[in-house]
């Protein structure tokens, strides 16, 4: 407690003993008796941990200075991992309802019980309809196996939290460089000298970010943060651009823009690694008009200025295609190359600094210096690496040359409903600066780069679900035009959710935002079981709660619920906990083996391909059990082929451990990359090793192959790396990764709009696509923003997560709930003003769908047109058995009720969701509200509030008082 | 009362840089861990799960805005803690000897055994880094994890203060303040480290360092005010010319 209080009156005279040589200090205090490494969980950056152990209770918990991912550091909720290992909202064992959803009402049984309900419901599906089956994975950092499995079970209703997170940033990259930002890229930090970063809500990647951000700073490079918001690593910035929500799409057209006018691009890197050159069809009202024109084997065509003529565009032998000019194709049509449509694109007056800066909040002149700025370190700062490397064509480069301007995005640009053009817009950006995969730029990491896109296509036709069959691929993937979209004969959405559907085509990630609202609704159809893991659905990561809630107690004509059943898994008592029938009770992070997969997202560094593990550190005091294996134990019963041997036994009974070492995705291709091979001497690639796990544990609980000096840049047209990648595994092949600047899988989806080709969109959605599907990025205004009465709803709100707390699990830590236990609307000094505000005043925020209130603390480093606050502090009373007075819950709000999961009704009455018409991302950011000055009667409290979660029996009473740590120094001292 | 040492041989102590400190509160949570169970162990916390949870931490993370007038405002995070300043008024006012500072380093320490819990110290200190341990009825403090920094039990690399080990953005740093060759005294006249408070004349031992001068003009990385378009031909008459190269 700190203390700053008046001393109490107790006086004494002078002591003689001045320096306390009694005191005897123990210099050398042990730390315990064992020293075990995993890896963090306490968010998504999957760090190296260190962790001491005393009489089996975790003393400290340290970054693992050889990790690749921290090297050493730790971040303050890694720090904190000790009181969510001990937390008091742990779950005991498996639960059964008995009463109502919304209540208490749950009998403890034993998991077998529990995995027999689960079997019959289960099976019983499978053996009829397995679409019925939706399965959503939240935080989940098992995509590998949980996909899988939802395809062995049959159903394409499979998606992880994605949706709702960042498909956006994901999707945006994977169309255009093929990697995307966040953890699977980073900047060059070691070489950059100018960075910029875009988009509030700064979470993804902790450590390594913090770490390059210090390295950067050091080094004198300068720092840029667009961002509504000035906090965090904003506050650090060499330079703040208080950017307008939703808009840092038009300010980075509007960089291109300066950048093409004055000549500052990379020609020469456009050329090699982009299809700048490839010839667009100009044919308009023919069904391959924007398409590329291609030669017989399907290549696509460029002009070759030395031979005057047609050619292969990718046979790596054309020095200079045209990058501009009309050229005529072998059957007398016309086509220009896609750079001059791009180049035209955004030398349009429209995108000139002066007619953007008041729609970005922003001064032309401001972005007419940041473009020179740009141009200035890329083009007159160039780096040199003395590094011979060799191109996928053969050719020798004595140099790696780098244009060491870097970029980096967060959720805020992407978490709006144009976030998708957006993020490529930034990819764009880079890449005609020249700084991707150079040195000084942006560094994708192992697996990826990818193939534009990656080869996956979403399984889950009508012909490709069956009783009691797996489907023939992913349930989620990569569409490339139209007949990979998963519709019904009529055109209609077949996946629960709608991903896949005319209304978000490019949905890669689903759509969990919605899939409440849909099963509850019957649309597209209904279904019988929900299976959820680790999302809190019914508090912080739903839109729309308090209708959220309702649907998920809502029952039909028959006394039923309208959502037939729930089963989910999550180590906490969380708000989601009492909607579910059955419960299955995970462990805690230390507690439970993990497979940090290259399959899945990876923990490579730009230097080394790695993956790691988690395993036991602690063995569970309760009746609980890993998601993951439950999983696979449950896989079996159900009879998944998959997990069941032909004589009907277990593949493995050993659960996770045992399918992380023996399942193979294809031959020599498991969940874990080292020690592969019988000996353990393969990387990779290899067959399955018993000891592999044992191999994992000795090496601290990771693995990496570090890339040689010639393979570290360019990966994705360096020979040497990509022919090692193919010969892994990582790449179906080792063909040059070609930079889709021009993409014409939109351009497919735009034809089909217009009426051409087999699939074709319904009016309505094929309004939506012919205005959203640009094969080059467009910048339109926010969907709901259009929507809704501007004067109305003046301002934008934003949410984003504090450096110290994940979602709702930071907040219910003991030691995080102490440095942010409620959470305050931060308003800028001019909005308060004119509300005649003060600081600590309440007011009522209102948005087209809801309405709450809340405490302001008033702020100068924001977006005058914009509110935010922290998300996922306010909790439910009773909730994660905190005190039902809790100041989480008494003071603390959700914006998560201004949001609503759907779009107003629009001219027919049908209501799109609150997505990006292109990926289906949630657009939590497009939100607009009004604010107003509450009574002081009604300060104190926030609303809405909610009745008390009553607490399960097998919840432990909490402390008043907490002495974690007093057992190690009485145990020292022989107390 | 208690005395000072009229010199120490060496000036323990963190010089902390304001430039690159993203106020992530790693540093805070982490000396919370180490300490939960060294030297002063407990850190205790009060009512944890209840209505508004305190507890005793030893390390602290202050947000805040700062108005420059011409100049660009900035937020400012600012970790605060012990300072182990030279002329420690927290010892000078401790009136059982319960607080003291090291000769050998510089650190002051409180010897729980020996305080009563008056609290002098903590109305001593100006800077607010004492907390008070209701439960156990003593002061607390950091201890620039004096149990960490000669522990011959941890790795020599490891043999520092958790808070500066754990700083993802390499913002904290330990070392001898009165070793003018050291790492920490190099770095903090390189980059006009500065006490904190210093017209209160505590001679703190630990230095903060202050922001960079920002980079906010062109001029500032020698970039020009604003590109030239291409006048003749425009961009794709330039085109033109660089691939007829």
């Amino acid at each position: 407690m700190n203390e700053q209080k008046k001393p109490s009156s107790t006086m004494h005279g002078p002591v003689n003993d001045p320096h306390a040589a009694d005191d005897q200090v123990d210099l050398s205090p042990t730390l315990g008796e064992e020293v075990k490494y995993t890896t963090c969980y306490m968010c998504a950056c999957r760090c190296g941990i260190k962790v001491y152990l005393h009489d089996g209770k975790v003393r400290y918990i340290q970054g693992n200075r050889n990790h690749p991912v921290n090297g050493g550091v730790l971040c303050g909720k890694g720090s904190s991992g000790i009181m969510q290992h001990y937390s008091p909202a742990r779950l005991h064992k498996p639960l059964k309802r008995v009463g109502e959803r919304g209540t208490n009402e749950y009998e403890e049984i034993e998991w077998e019980e529990a995995l027999q309900i689960a079997t019959e419901r289960l099976a019983g599906i499978r053996a009829t309809d397995p679409k019925k089956l939706a399965f959503f994975t939240g935080r989940d950092q098992s995509q590998a196996l949980t996909g899988w499995w939802a395809s062995q079970f049959g159903t394409p209703n499979y998606a992880a939290h994605g949706g709702f997170c960042s498909v956006n940033m994901a999707a945006g990259g994977l169309y255009t460089i093929g990697g995307a930002f966040w953890e699977f890229a980073e900047p060059d930090w070691h070489h950059s000298k100018y960075f910029m970063m875009f988009g509030v809500a700064e979470d993804h990647d902790s450590n390594p970010i913090k770490k390059g951000l210090g390295m950067l700073k050091n080094r004198g490079a300068k720092f840029v943060a667009v961002n509504p918001v000035r906090t965090g690593y904003g506050a650090i910035a060499d330079e703040w651009v208080g950017i307008r929500p939703g808009t840092d799409g038009l300010f980075i057209m509007s960089l291109v823009h300066e950048l093409l006018k004055s000549g500052n691009v990379d020609v020469d890197y456009l050329i090699r690694y982009t299809n700048s050159g490839w010839l667009v069809i100009q044919d308009e009202g023919a069904a391959d008009h924007g398409l590329f024109a291609r030669d017989a084997e399907g290549n696509p065509l460029c002009w070759d200025m030395d031979t005057e003529g047609l050619a292969n565009a990718k046979s790596g032998k054309v020095e200079r295609p045209a990058l501009k000019g009309e050229f005529t194709l072998a059957d007398g049509r016309r086509a220009v190359p896609s750079f001059q449509i791009l180049a035209e694109r955004y030398l349009d007056p429209q995108y000139a600094p002066e007619q953007i800066a008041h729609v970005c909040g922003l001064q032309a002149a401001q972005i007419k210096r940041i473009a020179a700025e740009l141009a200035h370190v890329a083009f007159k700062e160039t780096i040199e690496i003395d590094q011979e490397w060799t191109d996928w064509t053969g050719q020798t480069h004595d140099k790696m040359i780098g244009r060491p301007v870097s970029f980096h995005a967060m959720r805020g640009i992407s978490a709006h409903s144009n976030g998708f053009h957006t993020c490529r817009m930034l990819h764009i950006l880079q890449v005609l600066l020249g700084s991707v995969e150079v040195p000084g730029g942006f560094r994708v990491k192992a697996p990826y780069p990818k193939h534009i896109p990656p080869g996956i296509k979403p399984a889950g036709r009508a012909d490709q679900v069956n009783p009691n069959t797996p489907l023939p691929g992913a349930p989620l993937g990569f569409p490339t035009g139209p007949e990979d979209l998963l519709l019904e004969d009529d055109g209609t959405p077949r996946r629960i959710d709608k991903a896949y559907s005319w209304e978000h085509p490019i949905s890669s990630h689903g759509l969990m935002h919605m899939v409440i609202h849909n099963a509850w609704k019957g649309d597209p159809y209904k279904i019988d079981t929900l299976m959820m893991f680790m999302a809190n659905m019914s508090w912080n990561s739903s839109m729309n709660t308090a209708g959220t809630i309702e649907m998920l107690t809502d029952k039909d004509e028959n006394g039923e619920y309208k959502i037939p059943f729930i089963i989910y898994a999550d180590a906490y008592f969380s708000e989601m906990v009492q909607y579910a029938d059955l419960i299955l009770p995970d462990t805690t992070y230390l507690e439970r083996h993990d497979c940090i997969s290259l399959l899945d997202r990876p923990i490579s560094n730009a230097d080394a391909c790695a993956d790691a593990i988690r395993y036991p550190v602690v063995e569970p005091d309760r009746d609980v059990r890993g998601f993951q294996s439950v999983l696979i134990d449950l896989g079996h019963r159900i009879g998944l082929p998959g997990l069941t041997n032909e004589d009907g036994t277990a593949k493995y009974p050993g659960g996770l451990p045992d399918y992380m070492v023996n399942h193979e995705r294809a031959p020599g291709i498991g969940m874990l990359g080292g020690w592969r091979g019988e000996q353990g001497d393969k990387p990779l690639k290899g067959e399955v090793n018993p000891k592999q796990l044992q191999k994992y544990i000795e090496n601290q609980s990771f693995w990496q192959h570090e890339f040689a000096p010639d393979q570290r840049y360019f990966k994705m047209a360096n020979k040497n790396y990509l022919d090692w990648s193919a010969d892994m595994g990582l790449l179906p092949n080792g063909d040059p990764i070609i930079f889709q600047l021009y993409s014409e899988v939109f351009q497919k989806f735009r034809l089909a709009a217009e009426g051409h080709g087999p699939h074709t969109p319904p009016k309505a959605d094929a309004e939506r696509i012919l205005k959203f599907f640009d094969p080059l990025p467009i910048w339109y205004q926010p969907i709901e923003e259009t929507m809704v009465d501007g004067k109305e709803f003046p301002l934008h709100a934003l949410t984003q997560r504090p450096m110290h707390m994940y979602h709702s699990w930071g907040s219910q830590n003991a030691w995080l709930r102490q440095i942010t236990g409620k959470n305050r609307l931060f308003v800028h000094e001019d909005v308060a003003a004119k509300i005649g505000a003060v600081d600590d005043d309440w007011v009522w925020l209102s948005s087209h769908h809801g309405r709450i209130r809340c405490q302001i603390k008033i702020v100068d480093g924001v977006n005058p047109n914009t509110v935010w606050t922290w998300n996922a502090i306010g909790k439910r009373r009773g909730a994660w058995n905190l005190d039902k007075d809790a100041i989480e819950a008494k003071e603390g709000f959700l914006l998560n009720h201004l949001i609503s999961e759907l779009l107003p009704i629009q001219g027919d009455g049908y209501r799109y969701s609150n997505s990006d018409p292109i990926t289906g991302q949630a657009a939590w950011f497009d939100l607009r509200v009004k604010i107003e000055k509450a009574e002081p009667s009604q300060f104190g409290e926030s609303w809405p509030q909610f009745p008390v979660v009553e607490k399960f029996d097998q919840l432990p009473d909490t402390p008043k008082v907490s002495r974690y740590g007093d057992v190690f120094r009485k145990k020292r001292e022989g107390k | 009362m208690t005395s000072l040492p009229t010199y120490t041989n060496k000036k323990l102590g963190l010089v902390i840089d304001l430039d690159t400190c993203v106020g992530c509160h790693a540093c805070a949570t982490n000396c919370k861990e180490w300490n939960a169970g060294g030297h002063s162990a407990p850190l205790t916390d009060y009512d944890p799960y209840g209505a508004k949870p305190d507890g005793v931490w030893f390390n602290r993370v202050h947000s805040f805005e700062v108005k420059r007038g011409d100049r660009p405002n900035l937020t400012i995070n600012f970790p605060r803690s012990c300072l182990h300043c030279d002329n420690a008024a927290c010892v000078t006012v401790c009136p059982t000897g319960a607080s003291y500072k090291r000769v050998e380093d510089g650190i002051v320490l409180v010897n729980t055994d020996k305080c009563i819990g008056c609290k002098l110290c903590s109305w001593a200190c100006p800077y607010g880094a004492r907390e008070f341990d209701e439960d156990e009825g003593v002061m607390k403090k950091c201890t620039l994890c004096i149990d960490r920094i000669y522990n011959e039990n941890l790795d020599p690399e490891d043999r520092q203060p958790a808070c500066v080990l754990t700083c993802p953005a390499g913002a904290r740093h330990f070392g001898d303040l009165n070793d003018p060759e050291s790492d920490v005294s190099q770095l903090t006249a390189a980059r006009h480290g500065r006490d904190l408070m210093p017209e209160l004349g505590y001679k703190p031992t630990n230095k903060y360092l202050p922001p960079r001068a920002r980079k906010v003009d062109h001029a500032d990385i020698g970039a020009p005010e604003e590109l030239e378009p291409i006048e003749a031909d425009g961009f794709l008459g330039w085109l033109d010319k660089v691939l007829s190269k």
